[in-house]
């Protein structure tokens, strides 16, 4: 870090902790909405989870997802909720690029950026595994 | 058989409790929520990792919200080690998909007995028997925090052993769809030598990446399921936010001690459920 950098650590911890807030009380909200939407449709229907099946690929991608909250459909909605918690962290990390790069810590871009492109890879690699 | 109303109830309930507990014991509501649903609600576990997992990235997302905040963790640590959980995280998830449910079981009832008896024990001091870590110079990982109005530093040890314990952490986190803070924990504390309480703040910031990480695959494998995850996710979240509100510090070793036993019953039936097919 040097003297003329524009942020110090404690600047990117409070930003840090701002996403994070706010990632899960966004997602936790829309999860809410869909849940209310959910239970009002289908909360006479019965269930059981005793057996295991795949949800459908429109619980699953994420185009299929959003394309299915913007039509207003329940599960969708509350997995476009998932969406945004899995985004939370993502987000974090990306930020944290950012904040590395202003105090011109190479080596930090660098380890986050490898971070970041794990988590993108699992982001890809599970879109490519159910397509 | 449930309607889909008596079942979120059920299911928002149970969370909550876990979630409660979760945060009582610092064992985390994932561990505890997932047995809850695949033991008393019947529920196949491959759902309740799905939901669990979620649950994780809300409720450490959260917390370290609040840790950050303080100051005690530390980011440098938390993203150098992070490309171990993830990595592990994947490893993880990909290993799941290949065990049978009866294998998943029993992994996770021995990884439930393992936390009951390491809630139960009294956190010991760490021994400092290596030599600072020249990597964690070249690192820049050694820091300091506050404490009680002055600068407290420290210097990390071992930062190869730890960066391993946390590929292992973060397998167990992609494969069980639990948090693994405590093992973390563990690599932190006793491997590297930090304060413990910059192990348990930095292990926070680190669960909720490293979840992420495995959770994409479970989400695209079809494993979250939003009728479950919905009552889990928000039942786990609201759960720890009154576990953490109303009981800032760990309780008292003789009711952690009555968790242990619980939790280590619960650990015992799943292993039970596991080798009888129940699952």
């Amino acid at each position: 870090m040097t003297a003329e950098a524009k942020i110090t650590d404690r600047g990117i911890e409070r930003i840090v902790s701002v996403i994070l807030r706010s990632g899960v009380l966004l997602s936790g909200t829309v999860v809410f909405l869909g849940g209310v939407f959910f239970l009002a449709k289908h909360g006479g229907e019965r269930v059981d989870y005793h057996s295991f099946h795949p949800q459908p690929v429109s619980d699953r991608l994420v185009h299929e997802i959003i394309a299915g909250a913007f039509s207003r459909r329940a599960r969708s909605i509350i997995q476009l909720g998932v969406l945004l918690l899995l985004a939370t962290p993502i987000a974090r990390v990306a930020f944290s690029i950012v904040g590395f790069a202003l105090e011109r810590d190479r080596l930090y871009v660098v380890i986050t950026s490898l971070v970041l492109a794990i988590l993108l890879c699992s982001l890809i690699a599970g879109a490519a595994g159910a397509a | 058989m449930f309607t889909v109303a008596e079942f979120t109830g059920v299911v928002l309930v149970a969370s909550l409790l876990a979630g409660f507990v979760g945060s009582l014991t610092g064992l985390g509501g994932g561990i505890i929520v997932t047995p809850v649903l695949t033991i008393f609600l019947g529920v196949d576990i491959r759902y309740a990792i799905g939901a669990s997992l979620i649950s994780v990235i809300a409720t450490s997302s959260g917390a370290a919200a609040a840790y950050v905040r303080d100051g005690y963790s530390n980011i440098r640590i938390g993203m150098f080690l992070e490309i171990a959980t993830t990595l592990g995280a994947l490893f993880g998830a990909f290993l799941g998909g290949q065990i049978p449910t009866a294998g998943l079981a029993v992994i996770f009832g021995l990884i439930l007995l393992q936390s009951a008896w390491q809630a139960s024990r009294i956190p010991k001091p760490h021994t400092i028997g290596s030599a600072p870590d020249p990597l964690a110079e070249r690192l820049r990982l050694n820091s300091a925090y506050e404490a009680d109005g002055k600068e407290e530093h420290y210097v990390v040890r071992r930062v190869k052993t730890g960066f391993i314990t946390m590929f292992g952490a973060g397998t167990l986190s992609g494969l069980l769809g639990i948090g693994s803070g405590s093992l973390k924990v563990i690599a932190m504390d006793q491997a590297m030598g930090m304060p413990f309480k910059v192990s348990t703040a930095t292990s926070n910031f680190m669960i909720g990446v490293t979840a992420a990480a495995s959770a994409s695959i479970y989400l695209s494998r079809g494993y979250v399921d939003p009728s479950i995850v919905m009552p889990v996710m928000l039942g786990v979240l609201c759960g720890s936010m009154i576990g953490a509100k109303f009981l800032p510090r760990l309780p008292a070793l003789v009711l952690r001690r009555v968790f242990a036993v619980l939790v280590a019953l619960v650990g015992i039936q799943m292993i039970v459920n596991g080798f009888g097919g129940h699952v």
